[in-house]
């Protein structure tokens, strides 16, 4: 293909916007509305999937050393919990550490626990991090039945119901932005149709004239592209200006660490990213779709 | 040169549009295809630039066998095919200029030469002023004088045309059947499908006329031969 040709394929591409006014403004909208769905989705989505991920990996498993444990037998302990494939992090903490950390957590009221210091009702433990927080439990499982391991606590229940909930959270919206993506195409895939329905006489004459399918074809693809790069552009800009804020706003007031909005830069690039790849993806297989049937000879 | 050997052509309907049709048309040739509606002169025209392709035999142009022509290959034989219709067909939404060019830019001829060559051919047609016009703003005559101009702005050795007087008044008409003759004249050959009898009767050429999808006529001076 020759430069000349390019730029009239270009040149064609942008005048038949123009020239199917409507057709043109109901393409757009087409994928502006389900990119600004799928965009939302895929907002809310992400920053479940960050709070997931940073509640997953609070959960953490803690082992109860008998108190009849020598060292030796500590050490040995923590060398059968570190061969455990899964294990990813394995720390000490003595029972002097243990009970510093619950009077700590007490605040003011802590100060009365100080009366234990001479004698110190608690056990050591070794807090245990798995590399996947699902394998929790399969791993708690195991150290139980190791010798010395007097009790394995990691907030049984709670912890298989919240994995539970976050994975059905998961699916569930992935499930959404499927079906969403589906209905776009389907969606400008009938209204480029129309559009080229009402032009199956221009591509008549093109192929009277001696014009190849290729040829036929290429006007058609920019215009999708155009019309899914057009579409892109307003979710775009409304979702960042709307997280923007809202990041902004809730920054200051937000003090929970697992409750923080992912930050703007980059997740929101991102976003635009993927959603102007979904807009020219949609735009073009659409118009694609729709102009195959006029060129079968 | 054009030459049908034994060409049928059965419908997936069932019509049988063609039965078994002969002839040759040599290069510079000017041909009237004249017969009742429906007896198959719109297929043997189709034939010709490959719209239909034949259920059997052959049908050769310039050394080329359209029977066995590879659907992708059709473009390139269209290029060397100048087709021209009763309703013209032309883009509503491009100028006079633009429609000519059309038939040069999916040939991907440079700028510079389709600007000579279409200011050539409306210059040949007499529409060299009106350029400009889109095709609602001219008459009837002046947009088959442009859709000929596209047709033969390729410089085509055969120009196809169905009933390209069907929808003018008899004005208008003579001055498209002028614009035939010259085009003839520089060697073109013209295979032109027709219900005019005072055209056929007064411009005398070759007449083939069709009945039942057969050759019932072949005369090299002919007259037009039915009533309407």
């Amino acid at each position: 293909m020759t430069i000349n040709t390019l730029r009239r394929h270009m040149r064609e591409s942008l005048k038949s916007l123009g020239r199917n006014g409507w057709m043109t403004f109901a393409s757009i909208s087409a994928v502006t509305v389900t990119l600004l769905l799928v965009g939302v989705f895929l907002v809310i989505m992400f920053n479940m999937n960050h709070f997931a991920n940073k509640i997953e990996s609070d959960v953490e498993i803690r082992v109860y050393i008998d108190v009849t444990a020598t060292d030796k037998d500590k050490q040995a302990l923590k060398a059968q919990i570190e061969a455990i494939p899964e294990v990813k992090d394995v720390q000490y903490s003595s029972k002097e550490q243990e009970l510093k950390n619950l009077i700590k957590s007490f605040g003011e009221e802590g100060s009365s626990f100080r009366l234990f210091e001479q004698d110190n009702p608690l056990s050591d433990v070794y807090v245990v991090k798995t590399a996947k927080p699902t394998d929790t439990m399969k791993v708690a499982k195991k150290i139980e039945t190791f010798k010395f391991a007097h009790k394995v606590k990691y907030g049984q229940g709670q912890v298989e119901k919240l994995f539970k909930t976050l994975r059905v959270a998961r699916n569930i919206g992935l499930g959404l932005i499927v079906g969403l993506l589906f209905t776009a195409m389907f969606l400008i895939s009938n209204t480029i149709k129309i559009t080229i329905f009402a032009r199956r006489r221009e591509i008549e004459i093109m192929r009277l004239v001696g014009a190849t399918n290729g040829f036929i074809r290429w006007p058609f693809f920019l215009e999708g592209l155009w019309l899914g790069i057009i579409g892109a552009i307003v979710p775009i800009v409304l979702i960042s200006f709307v997280y923007y804020n809202m990041y902004e706003f809730l920054k200051p007031k937000v003090t929970v660490p697992f409750l923080q909005l992912l930050p703007f830069d980059p997740f929101m690039w991102k976003i635009s990213a993927v959603l102007l790849v979904l807009g020219a993806c949609i735009g073009v297989w659409g118009s694609m779709m729709s102009v195959r049937k006029f060129l079968k000879v | 040169m054009i030459e049908m050997k034994d060409v049928y052509k059965t419908y997936s309907n069932g019509v049988i549009a063609l039965n078994g049709i002969n002839v040759r048309i040599k290069q510079g040739e000017f041909v009237y295809v004249v017969g009742p509606s429906g007896a198959g002169k719109s297929t043997f025209i189709k034939m010709m630039y490959r719209e239909e392709k034949p259920t059997s035999g052959s049908i050769m142009i310039n050394g080329v066998n359209l029977a066995k022509l590879k659907d992708n290959k059709v473009p390139l034989l269209r290029r060397h095919i100048g087709v021209v219709f009763q309703d013209f067909k032309l883009l509503p939404k491009l100028t006079v200029y633009e429609n000519v060019a059309f038939a040069l830019e999916v040939i991907e001829e440079s700028p510079k030469i389709i600007k000579k060559k279409v200011m050539e051919v409306l210059d040949l047609v007499g529409l060299k002023h009106k350029a400009r016009f889109y095709p609602n703003e001219l008459s009837g005559g002046e947009q088959q004088r442009v859709s000929i101009a596209r047709s033969i702005v390729n410089s085509p050795k055969i120009v196809i045309a169905d009933e390209p007087t069907g929808n003018l008044d008899p004005d208008n008409s003579w001055g498209i059947m002028e614009l035939f003759e010259t085009i003839n004249n520089r060697g073109t050959t013209i295979v032109m499908a027709t219900h005019n009898r005072e055209i056929v009767n007064t411009i005398k050429k070759r007449v083939i006329a069709i009945e039942n999808g057969k050759i019932v006529r072949d005369e090299a001076r002919g007259e037009y031969g039915y009533d309407n």
